[in-house]
């Protein structure tokens, strides 16, 4: 089974929603869509589930047109952020909705939705009514609906972004099994990068109405395309400044310069922009290789095992992130260490270019 | 007694004195009521209900009047809920216009339109029907259910249409199986204005009937001129015409606390 995007558009009178967009979602894995709030995840998905009128291009199922198909004969399933389940129905009827919708037999109804439930811990639960369920149980339900149909494709809106920390964790490792070999393609669209990297499969990650980059997820993770994905997929927010590559040195202004290496030793000179993840400035020196930045501290968090820093150099703004506790005095001056090789270099048009 | 008591316990005894009047007054004989001041029926007497059962031209006024509520609360309702569904679900040229002007219809008295619908309902031959009065009725209350319902299907998230589409549930299906189950408060306060407004409304109901449609108030209004002033026999009709709405209050009871907190009634 497959779901493809042919240059599907999305237009609300003349403001373009969903740019044309061509994307072949494969089953087996998880589809994710990453993207900030409002970068358009969920008006794809609705696109996909025939929710809102597509402006342009065409949408297939397994290689089946179904751009001008209804939302009720696409076979499609779908998990809301917010916990979206019928309240005047017990927890059973909820889950065997769109069986008994399908016209399916009462003995075999029993068997998917005990099953289903069985998977999500939801047995004890059927006799109930979804508002006597705490959130997680609701969105249980919510995804047993889903489980229990054997859709073509599912999507799940930002499904676990309503519950709270532990609860998150839990569900999000249970995800990817509850969907394993069912054959259907999984789209899970998220605003949190570290989301998309636990859930792995392949990421689309979205901005402005547009699919940046698509791909396995470690890989586009790896080698962003462009300065946008860069952006899209990092959290904290990744550093970026421009560079000058002069020769055999790198200029950051007049202020921090190191010796090309790698890819981008095949750079021609002039000017360039440099990402670098938080994780690669740490307030400990790590190697010989790393240069020095002195940063005055603004915003210091500790977060579990690990501080963060928000500091000002060459009148930017920058990120450290790493693990460990470090005691950061608001408004002093720290030497960062940064380690110029895991720098992404991009072209003046945005474009990776090492 | 307890201090806290004393106010709603003052407040309910000037609720239901006048109730307790009507009521007393009906079970006392018109020589009784005009002789001067009892607070019980000296003389109990069932006779203005026995005369009300028994006389046609009586219990005919109760079912006329509760035929023609009945029929305008349906057409109210079957016309409001979809209208209403379209104001709480789509966006369309002039929506909020005309959702707004819904309620000009209830801005003038229902006086003004008495005279033309008269002369409209005797053109087309529905003078003194009980669909001439229920259709009367609608242009008043089909605005009313509207905006109430309006308020009610709005608090039902988009989300949940959506669920029962991808669940395969067709509208029709929908409406009725996943919808309507979930604003049926909604339905239950609307019920109850459009019944309520109905039923006390006399002038369009008085001007639209002659005979076979003539509902019961106007026929309390008759019935008192012919031999003096039965005033028994009114009381005990009174009594009477409180009985529906009573019920239909202790039905919508619960519904209708839940309509004034969201406050659209």
């Amino acid at each position: 089974m497959t779901l493809e995007l042919k240059d599907a558009t999305k237009r609300v009178g003349a403001v373009t929603h969903i740019k044309p967009t061509s994307l072949i979602l494969q089953p087996g894995h998880f589809n994710v869509l990453l993207g900030e709030t409002g970068a358009g995840k969920t008006s794809l998905i609705k696109l996909m589930a025939g929710l809102e009128p597509i402006a342009a291009g065409q949408i297939f199922m397994n290689g089946v047109d179904v751009t001008k198909l209804s939302t009720q004969k696409r076979n499609i399933s779908l998990v809301h952020q917010f916990f979206v389940n019928y309240p005047h129905m017990t927890v059973f009827e909820n889950i065997a909705s769109p069986l008994r919708v399908a016209g399916m037999a009462e003995s075999e109804i029993q068997g998917r939705v005990e099953e289903a439930a069985d998977i999500l811990r939801l047995r004890p639960m059927l006799k109930r009514r979804p508002d006597e369920l705490s959130g997680g149980q609701q969105q249980r339900t919510a995804l047993a609906r889903a489980i229990a149909k054997e859709s073509t494709a599912v999507f799940l809106d930002e499904p676990l972004a309503n519950l709270d920390y532990k609860l998150r964790e839990e569900m999000r490792e249970q995800l990817p099994e509850l969907f394993a070999g069912r054959g259907a393609v999984v789209v899970y669209a998220t605003s949190e990068p570290e989301e998309a990297l636990m859930l792995g499969g392949h990421t689309a990650l979205m901005n402005d109405g547009q699919v940046v980059q698509f791909g396995v997820t470690a890989e586009i993770y790896r080698a962003p395309r462009d300065l946008v994905s860069a952006q899209v997929f990092s959290n904290p927010p990744i550093n970026s400044a421009s560079v000058i590559k002069r020769g055999n040195e790198i200029h950051l202004d007049t202020v921090a310069s190191w010796p090309v290496a790698g890819k981008a030793a095949d750079l021609t000179d002039g000017p360039y922009s440099i990402a670098i993840r938080p994780s690669n400035i740490t307030p400990e020196r790590k190697s010989q290789t790393q240069i020095v930045i002195p940063g005055t501290v603004q915003v210091a968090e500790l977060s579990g095992s690990e501080s963060s820093a928000h500091f000002s150099f060459d009148q930017q703004n920058w990120v450290s992130l790493s693990p460990g506790v470090f005691p950061y005095d608001i408004g002093k001056t720290y030497p960062f260490f940064m380690e110029p090789s895991k720098c992404f270099y991009f072209a003046p048009d945005g474009a990776l270019v090492a | 007694m307890k201090k806290r008591y004393f106010i709603p316990l003052i407040y309910i005894l000037f609720l239901m004195l006048p109730i307790y009047w009507l009521i007393t007054m009906s079970f006392k004989t018109t020589g009784e009521i005009l002789s001067g001041f009892s607070l019980f029926p000296q003389d109990l007497t069932f006779e203005n209900y026995r005369v009300i059962f028994t006389d046609p031209t009586w219990y005919w006024g109760y079912i006329n009047s509760i035929s023609y509520v009945t029929l305008n609360t349906v057409i109210s309702i079957a016309v409001a809920l979809p209208a209403a569904y379209a104001f709480s679900r789509y966006r369309f040229l002039g929506d909020k216009q005309l959702f707004f002007w819904l309620l000009t219809n209830r801005m003038a008295p229902a006086a003004v339109f008495a005279l033309p619908f008269f002369q409209l309902y005797s053109a087309v031959g529905l003078f003194d029907t009980y669909l001439a009065v229920a259709l009367a009725h609608t242009l008043f209350n089909v605005p009313l259910a509207v905006w109430i319902l309006e308020g009610f299907m709005r608090s039902v998230p988009k989300e949940l249409d959506e669920t029962a589409y991808i669940d395969g549930y067709s509208f029709p299906r929908f409406f009725v199986k996943i919808f309507l189950p979930n604003i049926k408060a909604g339905v239950g306060v609307a019920a109850f204005f459009c019944f309520m407004f109905s039923w006390v409304e006399l002038l369009l109901a008085k001007t639209l009937t002659a005979v076979h449609a003539k509902p019961i108030a106007a026929i309390m209004t008759k019935t008192a001129s012919s031999a003096g002033y039965e005033l028994g026999l009114l009381a005990a009709a009174g009594t009477l015409t409180i009985i529906p709405g009573a019920i239909v209050i202790y039905f919508v009871r619960n519904y209708i606390a839940k309509g004034f907190a969201m406050g659209r009634v």
